[in-house]
């Protein structure tokens, strides 16, 4: 519901004709490595080290952006609550926001990939319970069961292990919905390759399962999966946003874009609209280009592929 | 038919069953009730007659058995926090966010029908390639941004509409209601919009594909080459059939929708059941957790269960696929 993928069909025609030409796509897609970019590169770039406490002075808090009548030069886009500069707080944010979405998406996909190899290729009672347990899983939407495991983990570490381990459990939290998609999508590929000539080839030349499905049946499924991970990687980003901004994501000590937007938010009646306006700005382009970039990949490698929720 | 019926009974039950006993393990097993009950300085012996008292020196499948008939007696336990209990938390929390769910999908509903069928019917039209355009916007920005942009401009900004609560109640019965009163209807408005977005885009996208199959269909073709008028063929021939998928669907969104007021309700501080789970899970209190667990799980399987008999019963195709 949150991404391109719960269309319940294809897109048609392709999003280059509904949005205007290549030329959308490949700027979305400029877009999303020039932040992606920008976040990986945040420690030699960023102004400042946002993680670092002892360089924030209080009397710096809530400065307005330097394009603003009383904004300080020192701080393109203002401060935070605490005098930490904004921009430094925001690279060092998305650093944050891709690498847990991009952890999710691994996380995922690799499970997903496993369970669908093995309930497409085996069949029967194992194909049975895996996909049991995914239909369960679907019946509940995503930030739902990601709250619920970040609530069981709050339990289980309490006090200052939460925040140590938040990277952690929010990958898991937002895993444990998504590898449903590449689980259903890799088990139906794998159940019409199983069937295929060169797998009863290899099955008759007495190979093992697990060099059949990895080797043989692996290599032919995975185009699906890449492009499922693209869309995802917009959803997983966004899931972790909204975690953040719950507040039970990433503490305040180490932000993510979402975690910004919560500070900001506590702000935003008293007119500092800064610090929640523009983490929230990067989050939307980001996640709005990943998914121009997914939409377009999906339509341009696989037209006939239905991602189901 | 009794057979489709009871396979399907028997399958909510089993997701029931599993989501009891997840329910069951988060209570007993994550943090342990005994210190979470007792008082800081309690002796040794103190906590050994609570856990008595609480059935917890029993084998697991017993607790998991009173477990089981203590929840469906509607006994779902004592919030940590709060020091009251779960089900009555709950039964006060429940208007609110139904109340919001209601307008919510009435709103979806209302904008994204029409907007569907606009695209569906000019695919190549400026109007229906903006609507796309912004569909990709809607559906790439996060609900908690829609609500802090909302409350900046309407509430902040312009100061038109409150931003927080559902301003005035009435309460009739255990019911508390804010469509009598002006200030609960203001205060329906902004959340109700934040969160109608989210299902707005689905529904948009399924009409405008379910309008698009049926104007392909033969019997249209016919009516088109009967010389029917337009607006007949369309309104009356292919949105009333294109919409049965669209009423589907609406339905078995209100379970998500409920679980995703949690973000509208945290962003409005809407006293609904959302904020309760929110405030239960930042501050560990499991009962809570786990009864919210339970009657979501609950209001899911139940919705499921009764479009997948609704199915059964209409469409005799399905009936005998599945017997």
């Amino acid at each position: 519901m949150k991404t391109a993928a719960s269309s319940p069909r294809p897109m048609s025609p392709s999003l280059m004709t509904r949005i205007g030409a290549p030329i959308s796509v490949m700027i979305a897609g400029a877009l999303a490595l020039l932040i992606v970019g920008c976040a990986l590169m945040a420690s030699w770039i960023a102004p400042y080290d946002p993680t670092d406490l002892a360089s924030f002075e209080l009397i710096n808090a809530e400065l307005p952006p330097a394009f603003t009548a009383e904004g300080d030069s020192h701080f393109l886009l203002g401060t935070d609550n605490q005098g930490r500069d904004l921009l430094s707080a925001m690279l060092y944010g998305a650093r944050v926001s891709i690498a847990i979405g991009g952890g999710a998406v691994l996380v995922a996909a690799t499970l997903g990939v496993i369970l669908g190899l093995l309930a497409g290729y085996f069949g029967g009672k194992v194909d049975a319970v895996i996909m049991r347990i995914a239909d369960v899983i679907l019946s509940f939407p995503t930030i739902l069961l990601a709250l619920l495991v970040s609530g069981i983990a709050r339990a289980l570490f309490p006090g200052a292990a939460t925040a140590e381990w938040a990277p952690v459990i929010l990958i898991c939290a937002i895993a444990i919905h998504e590898w449903v998609q590449y689980a259903r999508t890799v088990r139906a590929a794998t159940m019409v390759e199983t069937a295929k000539d060169y797998v009863r080839a290899a099955k008759v030349i007495g190979l093992p399962p697990s060099r059949i499905m990895l080797r043989h049946i692996l290599p032919n499924v995975m185009s699906p999966v890449l492009v499922i991970a693209t869309i995802n990687l917009a959803a997983a980003v966004l899931t972790e946003a909204t975690l953040s901004f719950l507040g039970v994501g990433m503490p305040p000590t180490y932000p993510s874009l979402g975690t910004l937007i919560r500070i900001g938010n506590e702000f935003v009646f008293s007119g500092i609209w800064w610090i929640a306006l523009f983490p929230a700005l990067t989050l939307v382009i980001l996640v709005l280009a990943v998914n121009i970039v997914g939409d377009w990949l999906r339509d341009r490698f696989n037209p006939k592929l239905r991602v189901k929720r | 038919m009794l057979k489709v019926l009871l396979s399907r009974l028997g399958q909510a039950a089993l997701v029931m069953l599993v989501v009891s006993a997840i329910s069951f393990v988060m209570f007993r097993f994550v943090g342990d009730p005994v210190s979470s009950m007792s008082r800081e300085n309690a002796s040794v012996e103190e906590k050994a007659e609570l856990r008595r008292s609480l059935g917890l020196d029993q084998p697991v499948v017993v607790q998991y058995g009173r477990f089981l008939a203590r929840t469906l007696s509607g006994d779902l336990g004592i919030s940590y926090r709060n020091q009251r209990p779960v089900t009555q938390l709950i039964a006060e929390r429940l208007p609110a966010t139904l109340e919001l769910v209601l307008v919510a999908t009435i709103l979806s509903l209302a904008l994204g029908i029409p907007l569907g069928v606009l695209c569906a019917l000019k695919p190549n039209g400026v109007a229906a390639r903006l609507v796309q355009a912004f569909s990709l916007i809607g559906i790439s920005t996060p609900t908690f941004v829609t609500g802090i942009v909302l409350i900046l401009v309407f509430a902040v900004s312009l100061g038109w509409l409150p931003s927080f609560g559902r301003g005035q109640v009435v309460d009739l019965g255990w019911w508390s209601t804010g469509f009598l009163t002006l200030s609960g209807l203001k205060a329906l408005i902004l959340p109700g919009i934040t969160l109608a977005l989210y299902q707005l885009t689905l529904i948009m996208r399924l009409v405008r594909a379910e309008m698009i199959d049926v104007l392909s269909s033969d019997y249209i073709r016919f009516a088109r080459a009967r010389g029917l008028p337009r607006r007949y063929i369309h309104f009356h021939l292919a949105l009333r059939n294109a919409l049965m998928p669209v009423i589907t669907v609406t339905g078995l969104q209100i379970g998500s929708l409920i679980a995703f007021a949690i973000v509208t309700e945290t962003v409005f501080q809407w006293p609904g059941m959302g904020l309760l789970f929110i405030q239960a899970v930042s501050f560990v209190d499991i009962p809570v957790m786990a009864a919210y667990l339970l009657f979501v799980g609950l209001l899911f399987v139940l919705i499921n269960t009764v479009v997948d008999i609704l199915y059964a019963v209409v469409d005799p195709r399905l009936r005998a696929r599945s017997a």
